[in-house]
């Protein structure tokens, strides 16, 4: 048997993600092939306490050390400009927006629509199919169901911007839209930015490995 | 009433006043309702029922949420049963005159659905001795003006929950800027995604935590207005 060339088997890449879209991102790194990516979740339950994402992502960035490449995989996610400047001490790239649905949608896209009816709660697959945990039970809804109409009596509407075509996902979201006596909406929008994101970041991956630093580290 | 249930009218003062604390953290706005009554009935005045049931209770509360003890459920019963509270003492403050330590306009910003903490700010202002003017929801600049040229208050405090609402804030206090009226209100900005460095940034004068920083805060930079006006 003839030996085989030996590869490095380490990714080159880190991505640094929010639980609540690594479906989508093992999806995107598994359809484009993209091997030299590791993508790495914190929990999305974090979402609910949006002041403990920027810790969380410094300490597992403070860590990633080997690779070439490192991307933050969330958006502004209620973190008022820290993600983005955490991002920028350590020098890596991060999604744009200020939520996920934000880029699942397009930035344009989702102007608009956010223009159009500012009572809108919006919906990914992730919040679809885990709405009862993230949402009912993480505000206290099934404790205390008379808190509804304060949380959400200034909503008119349920958008959810599907990832997949699944009626099942759609069954869950139109569910969720009844129990918040909200009307519903439904609009396809695929992984919309995060695809390009990751495609760029894997094809920016170079040969050298490094170790990640905050940037005045790196100055020094 | 079960027997199971402690009946108010059984405790001192200074038991029922201590009762009432736990009734509002536990968000019981019956209790809060009856305790109110009895407090009244014995002779207290309504400032003092609101200031040392009601207020210091909240405050309890507020300490809790900030350490990560109550979360915001809990702290919207504790505001629901306050707001019991305050239904009751808010015409006896008004007919008794009760001084009021200056005026609030408040409101969430253009495009900002959000009103709960806004709406708790705006209630513990209240339990401090402001008179509040909420402006409600996705509040626009001429609408901030205007109130401000109507109720001629002390304080602007504007709210936003979302990272792509909170930049209006400077809208604000900019429109104010252009109208040289910037100067004659103390402007107080909130919300979960702002910060300190974000209100220094967009001019305001000072960013407030929780419900209860704002209210502290408000009664500091009122006072210190007035004495820096009062030496001048």
């Amino acid at each position: 048997m003839q030996p085989q060339p030996r590869t490095d088997p380490r990714p080159s890449v880190l991505v640094i993600g929010c639980g609540a879209i690594a479906r989508e991102m093992l999806e995107v790194v598994a359809a484009n092939g993209l091997d030299n990516v590791r993508v790495e979740c914190l929990p999305a339950i974090l979402h609910n306490s949006p002041e403990r994402i920027t810790p969380a992502v410094r300490e597992r960035l403070e860590r990633a050390t080997g690779y070439d490449k490192v991307f933050i995989a969330y958006a502004d996610c209620g973190t008022g400009g820290r993600l983005q400047a955490l991002a920028a001490e350590f020098d890596v790239e991060m999604l744009e927006g200020a939520h996920c649905y934000q880029f699942f949608a397009g930035q344009r896209a989702f102007e608009e629509i956010a223009e159009a009816e500012i009572g809108t709660l919006y919906l990914t697959d992730y919040l679809a199919r885990h709405f009862d945990r993230f949402v009912w039970k993480g505000l206290g809804l099934d404790r205390y169901p008379e808190l509804l109409g304060d949380y959400f009596g200034n909503y008119t509407k349920v958008l959810y911007l599907a990832q997949t075509e699944d009626p099942e996902r759609t069954a869950q979201a139109r569910e969720a839209a009844d129990r918040l006596g909200l009307a519903f909406e439904r609009r396809f929008v695929g992984y919309g930015e995060l695809e390009p994101a990751l495609l760029t970041i894997s094809s920016e991956s170079h040969a050298h490995i490094r170790t990640q630093r905050p940037r005045e580290e790196k100055n020094a | 009433m079960s027997d199971q249930e402690l009946d108010l009218r059984s405790l001192s003062d200074e038991d029922l006043v201590a009762q009432m604390h736990d009734d509002l953290y536990d968000g019981l706005d019956n209790e809060i309702d009856d305790g109110t009554h009895i407090l009244l009935e014995r002779g207290w005045s309504a400032t003092d029922v609101l200031e040392k049931a009601l207020v210091e209770g909240m405050r309890i509360v507020g300490i809790d949420f900030r350490d990560g003890i109550l979360f915001v459920p809990e702290v919207l019963l504790a505001a629901k049963a306050m707001k019991a509270g305050m239904a009751i003492l808010r015409p006896l403050l008004a007919e008794t005159g009760a001084q009021q330590i200056g005026t609030v306009v408040i409101g969430t910003v253009k495009g900002d659905i959000h009103d709960i903490g806004k709406n708790l700010v705006a209630m513990m202002l209240e339990g401090a001795g402001f008179e509040v003017h909420n402006l409600g929801i996705n509040t626009d600049a001429d609408s901030f003006i205007q109130a401000l040229d109507e109720h001629k208050p002390d304080i602007l405090g504007m709210s936003a929950l979302l990272t792509t609402t909170m930049p209006y804030m400077k809208v604000v206090i900019d429109t104010m800027i252009e109208k040289g009226i910037r100067d004659e209100y103390i402007v107080l900005v909130g919300g979960a995604p702002l910060n300190e460095e974000f209100g220094t940034a967009i001019g305001a004068d000072a960013y407030c935590r929780d419900a209860a920083v704002a209210a502290d805060t408000a009664k500091r930079m009122v006072m210190e207005k007035r004495a820096a006006a009062a030496s001048n």
